[in-house]
């Protein structure tokens, strides 16, 4: 049973590689090249006046290319994408944050400093004094979401436009994480104007 | 005498540096663009200059939105070519390496001389005829012109001290021998057509009509002829899908060692070959500068009706006619270039040798007897 299963396998596999024989129209090759010329052609007259109507305003609603013209417009991101952090606050504005240095313990690329010091509130057992993540080693992997027990760090502020001229523009700090885009420096220095 | 050689500098400079160098440059916006639009794709439009100061506002305006068009890629393209260092490697031959651009584009561009872009103009008591040098030989100046072309790409390869390179000029060679010679004879069926190998005869026998409304263009004769010009010519053109003596990205070309404006005068070579073939299928098989029913006095259409057309407005129509052509070719051959793929290497020989050349050569045996037999 098993050797016939093989051996139809096998047959199936030299099948697979068989070419399929070209019948002679194909073979002489002009009617293929006048159905590939027809289709690409086709595209192009039709984005062409659609490009046109857009410049005039006409159409608007149906695009004449497929392409997001990136800096000026971003595409839509899911809400599930994993995006740049951010620290989630308490009622008075102060992080959720114990720092129980659980994420910067499961964090598999060793990106995350926490400075721990202790809270005001006998109730809480500590807040972080300093919080820094080096997005340029972060391999953005959500386990730090993960393994939040406070769920004091999301990775949902829909940033993703991450870069910047230094190493130490990479780091983002404790300000930076509770009020994403509040500080320029931390690696999302606003882009140039196209 | 002197007068003479002024209007046929005038008519050089109006053909070759208005028509032909302003389409091959262009060229380059258009296979941008056209492939863009074809492929669904925006194309080419990020570069821009701007000039500070208030008053420069509305030229900033005007170039924003020709910038919008992708329609400075091309100076831009100029600019980085000029300013790129002109690279001659330590095992190359300083003498050969450098002249072989050369002679690459000069054999592409004297060979506009004998294609004809207008019918004779009357001024001033002058006959000027719209070609820069009336050759009775035309049609072989042409074709011998254009395959000496090849030296251009094969003292490259030679000359350039890299293995890659000789490998792709003799691919260029081998390519340029499959075509050339199916190119040639597929024109012979023309030739005994009309008798002529002036190329300005050609174009005036080309006009007028059968039955009243066909244009007696060279394609309805020769429409064999015309498919197996138009494939050899592309080859001739070293372009996708027959570009294997170039094939940048992947095999590794001729020019491989060449930098700077020489790069570009190889990149500038296969545009205006381009421009040629435009220009020959144009003037062989579409009648050249001819504008179906319009003859010399003015429109004669099929139904009996005319008007009557100064010769200036004639010959201007017959100059946008054979504009118009040049340009709906160059479309069909970026379509072409941008659509099929890339022949391997065994395909293309075997498709030059086995199939292209004894069809020409059929296509000879029965032009003939039908000649013949019209006699
Ligand atoms: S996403 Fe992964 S790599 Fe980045 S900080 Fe969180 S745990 Fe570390
Ligand atoms: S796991 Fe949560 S609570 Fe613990 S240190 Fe990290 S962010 Fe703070």
């Amino acid at each position: 049973m098993s050797k016939d299963l093989g051996e139809l396998f096998l047959h199936r596999i030299r099948d697979a590689k068989k070419r399929r024989e070209l019948s002679w129209w194909e073979k002489i090759y002009l009617r293929e090249v006048a159905r590939g010329l027809w289709l690409t052609s086709w595209h192009f007259w039709r984005n062409l006046f659609l490009h046109i109507a857009h410049r005039v305003g006409l159409f608007r609603d149906i695009p004449a290319s497929v392409t997001i013209q990136y800096p000026d417009q971003s595409r839509e991101t899911s809400p599930r994408l994993r995006t740049r952090h951010r620290l989630t606050q308490r009622e008075d504005g102060s992080p959720r944050c114990v720092a129980c240095m659980l994420c910067e313990t499961v964090c598999p690329a060793r990106c995350i400093y926490i400075t721990p010091k202790e809270h005001p509130d006998p109730n809480i057992e500590k807040m972080p004094a300093s919080f820094d993540i080096d997005l340029g080693k972060c391999v953005y992997c959500g386990y730090c979401v993960e393994v939040c027990p406070e769920d004091a760090i999301r990775m949902d502020t829909q940033i993703h436009t991450i870069a910047a001229y230094s190493r130490e523009e990479m780091l983002l700090h404790l300000p930076e994480l509770l009020n994403p885009g509040s500080t320029t420096r931390q690696g999302n220095s606003p882009l140039p104007a196209p | 005498m002197v007068t003479e050689l002024l209007i046929k500098l005038a008519l050089t400079a109006f053909f070759i540096l208005g028509l032909v160098l302003n389409f091959a440059g262009l060229l380059t916006w258009v296979e941008r663009k056209q492939s863009a639009i074809m492929q669904d794709r925006v194309g080419a439009n990020r570069a821009i200059f701007q000039i500070h100061g208030w008053w420069a506002r509305p030229i900033n305006f005007v170039i924003r939105k020709i910038a919008g068009l992708g329609l400075l890629h091309p100076l831009a393209d100029a600019l980085k070519m000029m300013a790129k260092e002109d690279f001659i490697p330590a095992q190359g031959q300083r003498l050969l390496h450098t002249l072989a651009p050369f002679v690459s584009v000069f054999f592409a561009l004297v060979t506009f001389a004998a294609i004809p872009f207008g019918d004779t103009l009357n001024v001033g008591g002058r006959a000027i005829n719209l070609q820069i040098a009336k050759m009775d030989i035309g049609l072989l100046y042409i074709l011998a012109m254009a395959s000496l072309g090849i030296y251009g790409v094969f003292l490259a390869g030679v000359s350039s001290g890299n293995n890659y390179a000789y490998l792709g000029g003799v691919r260029a060679a081998a390519q340029m021998l499959a075509y050339e010679i199916a190119m040639g004879v597929s024109l012979l069926g023309i030739l005994i057509w009309y008798g002529t190998l002036e190329l300005q005869q050609m174009v005036r026998l080309q006009g007028g009509t059968w039955f009243g409304w066909i244009p007696r263009w060279g394609v309805f004769v020769q429409p064999v002829g015309f498919i197996i010009f138009l494939t050899a010519a592309i080859a001739e053109t070293k372009r996708v899908p027959f570009d294997l003596p170039e094939g940048e990205s992947e095999i590794i070309g001729y020019f491989v060692e060449y930098s700077g404006m020489k790069f570009g005068m190889f990149f500038l070579t296969d545009f205006v070959e381009t421009v040629l073939v435009a220009c020959l299928a144009t003037t062989l098989f579409f009648g050249g500068w001819q504008v179906p029913y319009l003859y010399a006095d003015g429109w004669h259409l099929p139904w009996g009706a005319a008007a009557r057309l100064p010769h200036l407005a004639v010959v201007g129509l017959q100059l946008a006619s054979f504009t118009f052509k040049v340009a709906g070719f160059l479309w069909l051959q970026m379509l072409i270039r941008w659509t099929l793929p890339r022949f391997r290497f065994d395909q293309l020989v075997r498709l030059g040798w086995k199939g292209l050349f004894p069809v020409s050569l059929a296509n000879i045996v029965v032009t003939a007897i039908v000649v013949v037999a019209l006699k």
